[in-house]
């Protein structure tokens, strides 16, 4: 018998989004640095916003999960 | 520069958690096994339903959501180590006036068993929130009624105390003044010459937010708006940075505090707003679309400016708070399996995640504050 709440899928879900979400950030960053090392900062600048915007999405989600578990 | 800082930091907790790993090896398995589990039903019984009765059953839980939330959460003591609390003074406004007693006249209880007479009005603590007692104690000695999910139904004072994360507000304000009244001075001093010790340190990072943060996305404007940017910077990388300290003085999450980061938001919303311009203003209120689509496009615009900060409050809030729950929950390993060879595991997971953590302090206070610099310059953006 399982028990406990269905928050916690919906946290693993949100998780999976963003894994999904920051693997093709990092991924097309990535590309974008090999193809042009020289502007490695300026991309990783925009990678890390990019990135801070769809990891938001997870938190938001974990935070709603955390909520509906208390 | 940094660099060495940062590994600072990741030695002390790499001495804390080697210290909990022998000081578990230590104990005899059998001891260990009891020590544990009376420690798992003290935390449950600190914490969430009430366990008035010794229950068997509740011997045996560990509630880990619900020991990570006790430790993430603000407090009206500081403990320090065992049994050691600092006590910090309760400052209430009731009807009756103000109301202040030291947080040691509830002897640690957290399960409003103790009460407290202060100007002829009682008061109990119940999770760390202070009620006004009932009459009666109810079946479990707690002074307070109890709805059927356990929570208390009493009236609350308005709480003003002085409490752990105030403590840690103040004293990483006094860490911010001391480096930065340091650096100052050295500028002066020193003027024209190439800087010397914490002024060498600071420089860098200083210019990175100036460079790479500011001017990008302020534009020739930036130098108006380089003050609040390097408070914001500062104040969440030091709180960040002392809220991975795991001992005192350390030990408050206060970054991980929606309050803390609401005000951090509404600050750059009122920056945001106050410095719009007319072409920011007429953006919203009337965007180069036919007039039919204001109808979509006004309260959309309208509503963007409020999510806008509400993003940035909980992005810092959740980053802070999962992590210090991540590292809670690995640490609860041991005591969750109730084994000693996890032990290992648990460390090395918590030890990893430490690590990445003194990355996320950096970072949070970067998006951050690169995030308001953004909002900020799309508000006085000039037309072009």
């Amino acid at each position: 018998m399982i028990t406990g709440s269905i928050a916690a899928i919906g946290a693993g879900l949100a998780a999976i989004g963003a894994g999904l979400g920051i693997g093709r950030i990092g991924g097309s960053a990535m590309d974008g640095i090999a193809r042009q090392p020289e502007a490695a900062s300026k991309i990783q600048t925009a990678m890390l916003i990019a990135a801070a915007f769809v990891e938001a999405v997870a938190l938001f989600a974990v935070v709603v999960a955390l909520m509906g578990n208390g | 520069m940094d660099c060495s800082h940062v590994f600072e930091f990741k030695v002390k907790r790499l001495i804390v958690v080697f210290t909990l790993f022998l000081a578990v090896l230590f104990n005899a398995p059998v001891a260990f096994a009891q020590a544990d589990t009376a420690h798992a039903t003290e935390v449950s019984s600190a914490e969430g339903a009430v366990h008035g009765t010794e229950d068997a059953k509740a011997e045996k839980k560990f509630d880990i959501g619900k020991f990570a939330l006790h430790h993430i959460a603000d407090s009206h003591s500081w403990h320090v180590i065992g049994d050691t609390y600092i006590s910090l003074p309760v400052i209430l406004y009731t009807p009756n006036g103000f109301v202040t007693f030291s947080s040691g006249d509830f002897h640690h209880d957290d399960e409003a068993k103790v009460v407290v007479e202060r100007n002829a009005q009682r008061f109990v603590k119940l999770h760390e929130k202070i009620y006004y007692a009932s009459a009666t104690a109810n079946q479990h000695g707690q002074f307070v009624d109890l709805d059927e999910k356990h929570h208390a139904s009493n009236a609350r004072p308005l709480d003003l105390s002085f409490t752990k994360n105030v403590c840690t507000l103040f004293l990483s304000i006094i860490i911010i003044l001391a480096v930065f009244l340091n650096v100052a001075k050295g500028y002066r001093v020193r003027k024209g010459k190439s800087p010397k010790g914490l002024q060498s340190w600071m420089e860098p990072i200083i210019l990175f937010v100036r460079d790479d943060i500011a001017k990008p996305n302020l534009g020739h404007k930036y130098e108006r708006f380089m003050p609040y940017l390097l408070t914001v910077f500062f104040f969440i990388w030091f709180n960040n940075m002392l809220g991975l300290v795991p001992f005192l003085p350390g030990g408050a999450n206060l970054t991980g505090n929606i309050a803390v980061t609401l005000v951090l938001a509404v600050s750059t919303f009122c920056l945001t707003v106050f410095n719009g311009n007319k072409y920011y203003w007429k953006h919203i209120f009337m965007p180069d679309v036919p007039w039919w689509m204001y109808i979509v496009m006004v309260p959309v615009e309208l509503f963007v400016i409020f999510t806008k900060p509400i993003a940035l409050m909980i992005r810092l809030f959740a980053n802070i708070t999962a992590g210090h729950i991540l590292v809670l929950s690995l640490i609860c390993l041991v005591f969750v399996f109730n084994s000693l060879y996890i032990a290992p595991v648990s460390v090395a997971f918590a030890v990893f995640i430490g690590a990445i953590e003194l990355l996320v302090a950096f970072i949070q206070a970067f998006i951050f504050t690169i995030l308001s610099a953004l909002f900020i310059g799309m508000a006085i953006e000039e037309h072009h």
